[in-house]
């Protein structure tokens, strides 16, 4: 018995030194923005919080109005993103500064959202848009749960509900249109062009006016890096954007997971050591 | 018919009723989910506890099959039919919280759209695997023998085999599931041990489901109840130990000495941990009651309390997701009972080692 249990404990090792070896030598490498890369620059000192671009959004994709928020119920005032929203804008406002902010979908490089789901409803499209598709998708809200951004959102009044965020108007982009949100900004403040264009264009603009803008592109860098970047004079955390880390969401769990594993080899192997283990097991009682 | 057996009959019959209610009112007139806290109790509790608190037919099949301590054999098939119905209600559980649950079929069949990176799709397809598994398991004791039962008794020793690989993934899986929600996370939960974490607690917390049903199911009790109880102690301070050491090693043992809720609930899962150390010469019943609950509470934990979807989101689960739980638990030890009585569950079985 003694044998066998030192068998198991090999084993064991074994298969813990395969797990913890290859985490720390094959960490995932930092994903790029794809070639056909598009997105979003918006810049909080150009934006007047008309909402023009709410209007359009909601227009362009056919979406319900919200009259549960501003107005008791006359307006569609929605106050966040929710399952009648894709893109608002918010007000941030203390004793000295005040900013307007637009939120939608952020279009990560390396999405939490496209790493948690099943069967790919959730996937990184044409042009690095991320994508949904209703009919791959099973209601489990897994993305919501993994968005360091809480963009997905769910139709909770349906009994046929889907997960609703900004696709970047995909189906817009694809007949060589823009997005409704930036063909309607009347100042400019949210753009639509090539990634490497609209980041280009955002170091050009804080270069030219460094005292006008917090010195920082978010989204260049952070959460792995994200197709919407945004210019600032407010700090971003004020704007509600609570995370800075540079690391893609999806890092540590696909590099642990990845490493424990190994292709599938780690469960056959474990498989075979289980099954050979209970046969020698009984052998040993019948002899 | 006893009264307290009507009582789970009564409370599986709401739960029914309410769950029938829930398809034709949708999620949220139904639940106090929110796109903040988009899962709730039937993940944390039903699925991510109740599938662990289920694993007394992993750990004890562990103990029997690969440390072949054969004595621990009559424990092995109640432990597979405690395992069989949790794991089966934790499937309803989850076919109850699915938004599109008509697309279910989908993740087991379209393998070309399989996300190989999903922790989620791994957890799903294992958990219904082991389902299946544990069913076939049961099959000795639930059919007279018949040309299947021999079939399937020639490849008993691959089928109890997967039995114990397929808890051993997606238990930790359960881990990496959170280890995606990353800065979400509260980092006395968040840590790339996780999955460890998680697998080392579904076995603490089979040992001891093994020993607290003992006591409901009027077997004597043995010095080997005693044995197995010690085995989940053991393996509750082995946690403790790999947790602080793992936080001192990330630096937010700091954070655990904080008195706010997130220092307050991880002392109470400590202590509930390390209580049994104590409790165990006096109280076998509630020293294992402490280990289940020590397990439990931190799963509960990575997935509800220590996560932080931020400002203005809260959560506290209906009334009727409360009473779904509740119902299916009941069906859950309903249904045990009414198996005992009519198998030779109880009984001990035909060596299969």
């Amino acid at each position: 018995m003694s044998s066998t249990r030192r068998d198991l404990f090999k084993g064991l090792a074994a298969a813990a030194t395969i797990s913890i070896l290859p985490t720390a030598a094959e960490a995932r490498e930092r994903k790029s923005a794809p070639s056909d890369a598009v997105g979003l620059l918006y810049d909080t000192t150009l934006c007047v919080g008309c909402k023009a671009c709410v209007v359009a959004c909601k227009e362009a994709n056919g979406m319900a109005p919200d009259v549960d928020g501003y107005g008791g119920g006359l307006y569609d005032a929605p106050e966040g993103l929710n399952e009648y929203t894709r893109n608002v804008i918010q007000l941030y406002r203390d004793d000295e500064e005040t900013s307007f902010v637009k939120k939608q979908c952020m279009h990560c490089v390396d999405p939490a959202c496209v790493g948690a789901c099943m069967l790919g409803a959730m996937h990184k499209g044409a042009f690095g848009v991320v994508s949904y598709d209703a009919s791959k998708c099973v209601g489990c809200r897994y993305c919501e749960t993994v968005c360091p951004f809480n963009v997905p959102k769910f139709e909770w009044a349906k009994k046929a509900p889907k997960i609703v965020k900004c696709e970047l108007c995909r189906d817009r982009l694809a007949e060589g249109k823009q997005p409704a949100c930036t063909e309607v900004c009347p100042r400019g403040a949210v753009i639509y062009g090539k990634y490497t264009d609209l980041l280009a264009e955002a170091h050009h603009r804080l270069e030219a006016a460094p005292n006008k803008y917090v010195p920082k592109v978010y989204g260049e860098r952070e959460l792995g890096g994200t197709q919407v970047l945004y210019l600032s004079h407010v700090p971003f955390e004020s704007l509600g954007f609570r995370f800075s880390d540079e690391q893609a969401v999806p890092h540590v769990q696909q590099t642990v997971q990845h490493g424990v594993y190994q292709g599938f080899a780690a469960p056959v192997a474990l498989y075979a050591l289980l099954g050979a283990v209970m046969f020698r097991n009984r052998g040993r009682d019948e002899s | 018919m006893s009264r307290s057996y009507k009582i789970l009959l009564g409370l599986g019959a709401l739960g029914i009723a309410l769950i029938i209610w829930r398809f034709f009112a949708g999620l949220g007139a139904s639940t106090a989910l929110s796109d903040g806290y988009p899962l709730g109790l039937w993940i944390a509790l039903d699925v991510v506890t109740g599938t662990a608190l289920a694993c007394g037919g992993y750990a004890v099949a562990l103990l029997v099959y690969i440390f072949n301590r054969g004595k621990y054999h009559p424990l092995v098939r109640p432990a597979i039919l405690t395992s069989a119905l949790g794991y089966t209600m934790a499937g309803l559980s989850v076919a109850i919280d699915l938004g599109r649950p008509w697309n279910m079929w989908k993740i087991p069949l379209f393998i070309g759209d399989w996300n190989l990176n999903s922790a989620l799709l791994e957890v799903a397809l294992f958990i219904m695997a082991y389902v299946v598994v544990l069913w076939i398991e049961l099959t000795p004791a639930l059919l007279p023998p018949s040309r299947l039962t021999r079939i399937l008794d020639r490849a008993l020793i691959w089928i109890i085999a997967l039995g114990m690989l397929l808890p051993t993934m997606h238990q930790s899986s359960l881990g990496s599931l959170m280890l995606l929600a990353g800065p979400k996370l509260h980092p006395l939960w968040n840590t790339p041990l996780l999955p460890l974490l998680f697998l080392i607690t579904c076995l603490a917390m089979g040992y001891a489901m093994v020993v607290f049903e003992s006591f409901f199911s009027g077997r004597p009790l043995s010095p080997m109840l005693a044995n197995l109880q010690k085995i989940a102690i053991g393996i509750g301070i082995a946690f403790v130990a790999l947790r602080v050491a793992d936080l001192a090693w990330r630096g937010h043992l700091g954070l655990a000495m904080q008195l706010d809720l997130y220092g307050i609930v991880f002392w109470i899962e400590t202590l509930l941990w390390l209580a049994p150390v104590l409790l165990l010469s006096r109280s076998l019943f509630l020293a294992a009651m402490c280990i289940a609950l020590a397990g439990a509470l931190y799963r509960f934990d990575t997935y509800l309390v220590g996560f932080q979807p931020g400002p203005g989101w809260h959560y506290f689960p209906s009334v009727s997701e409360m009473f779904i739980s509740i119902g299916l638990i009941a069906i859950e030890i309903a249904a045990y009972i009414a198996l005992i009585k009519r198998f030779p569950i109880l009984a001990g079985s035909r060596s299969h080692t």
